[in-house]
């Protein structure tokens, strides 16, 4: 079974609110003892989503929840806008595809880089992702 | 406004990124060093990312672009002190950093600007002297 531990919000608005949120996230990452390969892992991973999130849709809401189950802990992270969604999420998880002027690297990147990845969105309905990096994992 | 200060040693600049970067400051950083390279003619650009904690896709394609626009512009560019974690982390977000050279550590860095230029054009006399010269006056943090 998975129980939140402890649950944590932050709105992001405008891009210099990316450090203070990579900053937060590291906080409850090196509170759980994560080793620091998997704390840059998950960091960047974020960082890239956060980034989707302010280009794409101007900014929005994420959840940083720490989870535990079994003997396993990890971070939670919750990725939510009200942008304008991702009409084919198949191609949006392509490698090397971008609606944008960038690498293409920012979702499957980041689904490489995390434990569990979920994505959810449909046009005019925003979109949701949510990933999960365990401390051994 | 915060700008990344540019240090002007001998033929090259010497960049040390010391915060996490926002997207304002990486994109000045770019402007910034292309035209420190083509005001001082140098021909090497030295970056120190060790007190990088991350490098993202954004990031490292400002550091791809810096090199390829030194490039354009006469000058090599090597990227040094990268942290373990972070090279992990970029090759499997699949970033490969073309564009630049890269070094363990400063020492490093500089003797492979030194080879670089050198290899470009042998019949110039070498510049030994290190003269520090903060050029960018309003590099504050």
């Amino acid at each position: 079974m998975r129980i939140v531990l402890i649950e944590d919000a932050m709105l992001i608005e405008k891009e210099q609110d990316v450090v203070p949120f990579r900053n937060r996230v590291k906080e409850y990452a090196v509170k759980i003892g994560m080793s620091v390969v998997n704390q840059t892992k998950l960091i960047t991973a974020a960082s890239e989503l956060v980034r989707n999130m302010l280009k794409y849709a101007g900014g929005g809401k994420t959840k940083m929840e720490v989870i535990s189950e079994g003997r396993n802990s990890g971070i939670r992270l919750v990725f939510e806008d009200n942008g304008p969604g991702i009409k084919d999420i198949a191609q949006a998880m392509k490698e090397g595809f971008s609606t944008g002027q960038s690498l293409g690297v920012g979702l499957p990147g980041a689904k490489r880089l995390v434990n569990e990845f979920e994505i959810k969105s449909s046009p005019g309905e925003g979109t949701v992702v949510s990933i999960i990096k365990w401390k051994n994992g | 406004m915060d700008r990344i200060p540019i240090l002007r040693m001998g033929n090259f600049l010497l960049v040390t990124i010391q915060i996490d970067l926002y997207d304002r400051l990486a994109i000045n950083l770019e402007t910034d060093l292309v035209n420190m390279v083509n005001k001082t003619q140098a021909k090497g650009v030295l970056i120190d990312i060790s007190a990088l904690s991350i490098v993202d896709s954004f990031m490292g394609r400002i550091l791809g672009n810096i090199g390829d626009m030194a490039r354009i512009m006469d000058a090599e560019t090597v990227v040094v002190g990268m942290q373990p974690a972070v090279a992990i982390t970029l090759v499997e977000l699949g970033l490969e950093l073309k564009g630049v050279h890269t070094a363990l550590n400063v020492v490093k860095g500089m003797e492979l600007l030194r080879l670089k230029i050198k290899d470009l054009d042998t019949g110039e006399e070498e510049d030994e002297e290190e003269e520090e010269i903060a050029t960018n006056e309003d590099s504050t943090d």
